[in-house]
């Protein structure tokens, strides 16, 4: 899964909701919704890593959706933590940011995307 | 030592040409220097008071010679400021006053507690060329700040201590992969620092830590970890917490990631000061350890991706047998140890050498050796790119190509062989590395303090210099015994004075230094007692005054002391007014009732 990168938002139908990042997402009601927006309000603010993991582990599939100040060097954070698309912030290059996703072919702990570490490639 | 595979050294890689693009962008001014910041500080830059500062991160303190040259190399080659940017340097230093100071110094590298190497004077648009270089022996500066899980320590005697249950040494391994670029765990609400030792005596000072291990077994024989959360020094010096007295060892990461995504939703993020997880475990307690487990269940219905199997840990455990050193044979080795004992009733110094820089080893061949970076002339820790060069040397002749940085500050040689010491001795006496006072006084624990960091509100460095300049003689040391004085710049603690027997604080009133002595704190060593912060005897002193207050408090300890009992002793039974009166009977320029 390839994140998504989005220059610029635009209202399209979707049922969202959009969810401060001091949200228990663990008890939250996912009934219906097809994309959860998570918020960034410093990009220093890493509790919406932990909200997008805890929403795929309990087996969100829809869009989970970077906001706030969300800059191309976390993009690869963001989507190894779950998240599937985000909209950068106004001055970022989003080509460069496309780059970025592929600095690293593996890494050693499992994530949301790839949920098992490099050592049990091996075993 | 552990062996890097292709895929570590191809990933350190990446992140050298990560960074590089990073930096790249920033000096074209396309990545703000804010942006930058956080980003820069993960890969261990920072920017102080008039230089950036390079923190190479030494995991769990072990460094080979090849490593250690190269560290000399950075050194030597990139650690020199302008001529103009240090005469600016050390003209402002020279206006502070109050005290003789050291002059600044160049082309040298830092031992910190925490086990790192750091390097005071590269040019920031160097900083990835650095970066390369260092990735060509595995070195790295990845989590040597930021507010992540920052470089795993341990022991300065893993897989060696003759006290040992269980080599701390894989585990640590592998938790520093875990932890190595954790996507969630980037931005937590500050930074979280793991120690982790698997021997009875605490040399990892583990109750200090925001995670503190103790690997051990019960009483089925069976490998887990005592847990401990929430320690640490700053403002609000806390210990640790048991939150686990046994989980099983290969349920350390699960049970890690536990703790740390409960603290990336629940630490606090409005507040610097109270954002560590020391902060949270006190005001939440039970409610946080509750949460803990409730996820670490969670975690496990999941899948428990990260519990360590079996043969994973036989891998990362066959990285770090003992080297081929040459076994000693009984013959050998008496004839070694009667050779010693020849020299040492001939050699008033080497015998002390012996006593004091020696320690036992798994191995009855073989013997552990400090090299003291505390001596006259040089700050606490520090060391040339020549003095780098020969440790290097050092290694590959005496102690198998392997150093570890330890938690005071010095240089560990972990596989000297016994009828190689008398050699040894020699060559690291002709380098300066063979001062006996490791453990003693003058082995003190400093930050760098206001001579460098940005941060600091008074200098440690001219403090420490005073200290080891009055106690130079041997005789004097030995008589004083095994006494932890550590110095701390300001309240952030990298000098842990909280946990010094005697700890020194620089602050700052009315632009001027001042310095707090507290007494009675303690790593958690057996020397020092369980792990506790030392209490304050008065209002702060006078730089000036500092190294007469020590003495003033030594002076009571010589006084009060029963026959072979330790400062930590004599403190701990006597209690603190005696050395309180004496500390501040010894004020001269500052009011008694300042």
């Amino acid at each position: 899964m390839t994140l998504q990168i989005i220059t610029q938002h635009t209202a399209d139908g979707t049922n969202a909701r959009a969810l401060a990042n001091d949200v228990d997402v663990q008890t939250l009601d996912l009934e219906g919704l097809e994309r959860i927006d998570l918020n960034f309000p410093k990009f220093t603010d890493g509790r919406a890593f932990s909200q997008a993991f805890v929403l795929r582990r309990r087996g969100f599939t829809g869009d989970i959706r970077a906001h706030g100040d969300v800059l191309i060097d976390q993009l690869l954070q963001m989507q190894r933590s779950g998240f599937s698309s985000a909209v950068l912030r106004d001055d970022q290059d989003a080509a460069h940011g496309e780059k970025l996703l592929g600095l690293y072919k593996r890494f050693y702990q499992g994530d949301a995307v790839h949920a098992t570490p490099l050592f049990a490639d091996a075993s | 030592m552990y062996q890097y595979t292709d895929f570590d050294q191809q990933f350190v890689k990446a992140r050298a040409a990560q960074y590089r693009d990073q930096l790249t962008r920033n000096l074209a001014g396309k990545l703000a220097d804010e942006d930058f910041r956080p980003l820069r500080l993960q890969n261990g830059w920072y920017v102080q008071r008039y230089a950036p500062m390079l923190r190479v991160a030494v995991p769990y303190g072990e460094l080979n010679s090849a490593q250690l040259r190269v560290l000399s190399q950075i050194a030597r080659d990139y650690d020199t400021p302008s001529s103009e940017l240090l005469a600016r340097a050390q003209s402002t230093q020279d206006k502070i006053g109050g005290i003789d100071a050291p002059k600044l110094t160049v082309n040298y590298g830092h031992f910190t507690t925490r086990q790192n190497v750091q390097f005071n004077w590269i040019p920031l648009d160097k900083s990835a060329e650095v970066m390369e270089l260092l990735a060509s022996v595995n070195l790295h500066g990845i989590q040597t700040s930021g507010n992540c899980i920052r470089n795993i320590t341990s022991d300065e005697r893993a897989g060696i201590a003759v006290d040992e249950e269980v080599d701390p040494r894989p585990y640590a391994e592998v938790l520093r992969q875990w932890s190595t670029l954790h996507p969630e765990f980037a931005y937590l609400p500050r930074k979280f620092k793991i120690a982790i030792t698997g021997s009875n005596e605490d040399r990892a000072a583990i109750a200090w830590h925001d995670v503190g291990l103790r690997v051990l077994r019960n009483d089925e024989g069976e490998v887990g970890f005592q847990v401990l959360v929430g320690g640490g020094m700053g403002r609000t010096p806390i210990t640790g917490t048991v939150i686990r007295e046994f989980l099983p060892w290969n349920q350390i990461i699960n049970y890690l990631e536990a703790v740390v995504r409960v603290y990336n939703g629940w630490g606090r993020r409005d507040n610097i000061y109270k954002a560590r997880i020391k902060i949270l475990v006190k005001a939440e307690g039970q409610r946080y350890f509750d949460e803990v487990e409730a996820e670490y269940e969670r975690i496990l219905e999941s899948g428990a991706h990260h519990t360590i199997p079996q043969v994973e840990l036989d891998r990362v455990t066959a990285c770090f047998v003992m080297p081929p050193v040459d076994v000693v044979s009984d013959e050998a080795q008496e004839k070694a140890e009667q050779a010693l004992l020849a020299q040492a009733r001939a050699d008033k110094e080497f015998t002390r050498w012996l006593q004091q820089n020696v320690t036992s080893h798994q191995n009855p061949g073989l013997r552990v050796v400090t090299l003291s970076f505390k001596r006259l002339g040089q700050a606490p820790g520090d060391a040339t790119a020549d003095q780098l060069a020969t440790a290097a040397d050092l290694a590959d002749k005496f102690s198998s190509g392997e150093v570890r940085v330890n938690h005071d500050q010095n240089l560990v040689l972990p596989w000297v062989r016994i009828d190689q010491l008398a050699d040894l001795y020699q060559a690291a006496k002709a380098a300066g590395f063979a001062r006996a006072n490791v453990h003693l006084l003058t082995d003190m624990i400093a930050c760098p303090g206001g001579d460098y960091c940005a941060l600091a509100n008074a200098r440690s460095l001219p403090i420490a210099a005073a200290i080891t300049e009055r106690y130079q003689d041997l005789d004097e040391l030995f008589d004083l015994g095994e006494i932890d004085l550590h110095i701390s710049g300001c309240i952030n603690s990298c000098g842990h004075h909280h946990s010094g027997h005697i700890g020194i604080l620089g602050v700052d009133k009315d632009g001027q230094e001042w310095y707090q002595v507290t007494l009675g704190g303690s790593d958690g060593s057996f020397l020092s007692g369980p792990a506790k912060a030392g209490k304050v005897v008065g209002p702060s002193f006078a730089a000036a005054e500092v190294v007469d207050v020590v003495e003033a408090i030594l002076d009571v300890y010589r006084d009060k002391r029963e026959s072979g009992e330790t400062f930590a002793r004599t403190l701990n039974r006597v209690g603190m007014d005696d050395f309180k009166a004496a500390a501040n009977a010894a004020r001269n320029t500052t009011a008694r009732a300042h």
